[in-house]
């Protein structure tokens, strides 16, 4: 056996790489800022947050697919990385418009008459006049960017080893991620928490120091952002999942105890896993709502994480590509559905109006594909490949679950 | 000989049910063992607790030339200090292949950063085929585990075992769903691992025990009822009391 190069070893990684370059070569070739314009600006931006959240998919896919773990709170590490981005974003241009308008004072404004003048701007909203102690950093873009990584890579850190140390599993599990992400959608809401309350951070879409670049042209930057962190971890995630760790991962998802009886460290393992993900996740929410202008705490509620969990079914959860597919399909018709563009059908005394029946067809969607698809989309991808599972028709040869079956031995 | 194992005054009680009773019992670094009992007599208990999976009430289980006490270690720290463990039901990694089965039950750094960074070698490759080859499974390496016959996922098993090197193997009634033939093979394969490191057996099977032809314990209630040879436990009449006269 030699040893083939990880990208010939998964032709499939080189494949995503390929689509995702196309993408982004037709859209910017169809940019109002650098081609033709056929696709407005706006259109730019959509497409740019649905890779954010591919991206955002295919961390949930590390975790759930692979590690075994149905989180239900994975967005609140998406709209945490929004919020540590937001903080300069929003802060920064306040400085420079305060700064602008102070100028024209007789008497030069001090350092901390500005400060006052951006929180008054910031927090008057909600009724206060102090800067919040979380916003120490919110004048620096580089320490908020780390703050992007350490604040939901310590959240998942401390939340997983509470939660993995005690071997909650399964649904129990499930039911705590979904209670952490409303925990802190809940405490957002709350307008002492430091963030706004439920006004959220707004104007996001305008990048301080980048005043003369147009927003046309900014929405294909971020397009190219959100391409590139696309790229880079998907090639991660699949390296990460391809070698022996993935090989232990996979067990842990199929029989924890076995795994702890080889001798493996299995929380150290989730740990690593679910905290990598959930940074990931922090990065893909980064770049997310700068292009989406507005993050409240609405973003952290269950119902989104829920989504999430559904594309990636849907998607097929297991294979990386599918959960980007499952995203990248499922949010655009969600919001081609939700938009009201797409055409009711005139039924004999009723119609569907699409608008209110797009959820109940989505849901529809997610339990005949968990029934009767379990592999998702995806599972077209084996089927055009020839991998078929095999088939389990006819009598048991033998008396064990393993044993094979008439139809199998014959093959 | 001083002893590799050495359980000492175990008690163990689920709901009142006193399923270990202070039991004492010591297994030497190179010997091969067998535990038999009736249903109940507490011998999966007893393997329970010394892989860390249940803590005893009361009692110490000591390991190794420093007696390091293994009631502090959990599951996965006794498993690296080298205790495997061989499950009655087969379980391998039934998505994975058979050569991804024991690549990862070969001895290395276990820790995750340790694995991430961890690369087949020629020599590691060369092991698995080693392994797989011992088992009977070296035409089998590609395939999906799940796909093996109950018996060959049984022998996968012991192969993943091996590739643990462990010192002390417990091996729970490993003859259960084989056929003649394998559980001849079964035997030779734990009377040749009994040469160079420590194994018990548990099982109901006498004619299997006998053919082991070791030393026995035989448990009942949770405690040491009797012990020697096969021939000097089955003359005890405690023992064909309880157990052989049923």
């Amino acid at each position: 056996m030699t040893r083939k190069p990880f990208i010939l070893q998964n032709p499939s990684v080189l494949i995503v790489l390929a689509v995702l370059a196309v993408f982004t070569a037709a859209v910017t070739a169809g940019s109002a800022a650098y081609g033709s314009g056929v696709i407005p600006t706006s259109m730019v931006k959509v497409l740019g947050k649905t890779l954010c959240l591919a991206l955002a998919a295919v961390a949930m896919d590390l975790v759930w697919g692979y590690l075994g773990i149905l989180s239900l709170g994975q967005m609140a590490f998406f709209a945490l990385g929004g919020y540590m981005i937001g903080q300069w974003l929003m802060y920064a241009r306040t400085e420079t418009i305060v700064a602008a308008s102070l100028a024209q004072n007789p008497i030069p404004a001090t350092p901390q008459e500005l400060q006052d003048a951006v929180t008054n701007q910031i927090f008057g909203v909600v009724g206060s006049a102090d800067l919040p102690l979380v916003w120490s950093f919110a004048h620096s873009l580089t320490l908020q960017m780390i703050l992007i990584l350490l604040v939901p890579g310590l959240l998942a850190l401390v939340f997983g080893w509470l939660a993995f140390r005690s071997r909650v599993n399964g649904v129990y599990l499930s039911i705590l991620t979904q209670a952490m992400t409303l925990a802190l959608a809940l405490w957002l809401f709350q307008n002492d928490s430091g963030f706004r309350g439920n006004n959220g951070l707004s104007g996001l879409q305008n990048i301080p120091g980048l005043d003369h670049v147009s927003q046309a042209t900014l929405s294909v930057w971020f397009l190219w952002a959100s391409a590139a962190a696309l790229a880079l971890f998907y090639v991660l995630a699949a390296w990460l999942v391809s070698g022996k760790f993935g090989s232990v991962v996979r067990a842990i998802r199929d029989d924890e105890t076995r795994v702890r009886f080889l001798g493996y460290p299995v929380e150290g393992f989730k740990l690593v896993v679910f905290t990598l993900a959930a940074m990931i996740t922090a990065i893909a929410g980064a770049l997310y709502y700068p292009q989406a202008g507005i993050i409240n705490p609405a973003e952290l509620m269950p119902i989104a994480s829920i989504y999430l969990a559904v594309w990636v079914a849907i998607g097929g959860r297991g294979r990386l590509y599918g959960a980007a597919i499952g995203a990248v399909v499922v949010s655009l018709l969600s919001s081609w559905f939700t938009g009201g563009r797409a055409p009711s059908i005139n039924l004999p005394g009723y119609v569907v109006n699409w608008v209110d029946w797009w959820q109940v067809a989505l849901g529809l969607t997610f339990v005949l594909v968990t029934l009767f698809a379990p592999k998702g989309i995806a599972g077209i991808f084996d089927w055009l490949g020839g991998v078929l599972p095999p088939r389990r028709q006819g009598r048991d040869l033998g008396p064990n679950d393993g044993a094979f079956q008439e139809a199998e031995a014959k093959a | 000989m001083s002893a590799l194992l050495e359980v000492s005054g175990i008690t163990k009680s689920f709901d009142g049910f006193k399923a270990i009773n202070n039991l004492s019992f010591s297994i030497d670094a190179v010997e091969l063992r067998a535990v038999i009992g009736p249903n109940g007599a507490g011998k999966t208990t007893f393997m329970d607790i010394v892989t860390g999976k249940t803590r005893p009430d009361a009692g110490e289980v000591l390991w190794g030339e420093g007696s390091r006490s293994l009631l502090k270690m959990n599951e996965a720290q006794i498993a690296r200090a080298g205790i495997g463990r061989k499950f009655q039901r087969p379980t391998v990694f039934e998505d994975q292949t058979v050569a991804e089965n024991l690549t990862m039950a070969l001895r290395a750094d276990r820790s995750p950063f340790a694995v991430l960074r961890w690369r087949p070698s020629r020599g590691s490759q060369a092991r698995v085929e080693d392994l797989a080859s011992e088992v009977g499974l070296a035409a089998q390496l590609a395939r999906k585990a799940g796909e093996l016959s109950h018996g060959q996922k049984q022998w996968l098993e012991i192969g993943m075992l091996l590739a643990q090197e462990p010192r002390l193997l417990l091996v729970d009634e490993p003859a259960a769903g084989m056929t003649l033939a394998e559980r001849e093979q079964t035997t030779t394969l734990l009377c040749r691992l009994a040469e160079t490191r420590a194994v018990v057996v548990v099982e109901h099977d006498m004619d299997f025990v006998r053919r082991l032809n070791c030393k026995v314990t035989v448990l009942h209630q949770g405690a040491v009822l009797a012990e020697g040879s096969l021939d000097h436990v089955t003359r005890n009449p405690d023992v064909i009391d309880v157990y052989l006269g049923r």
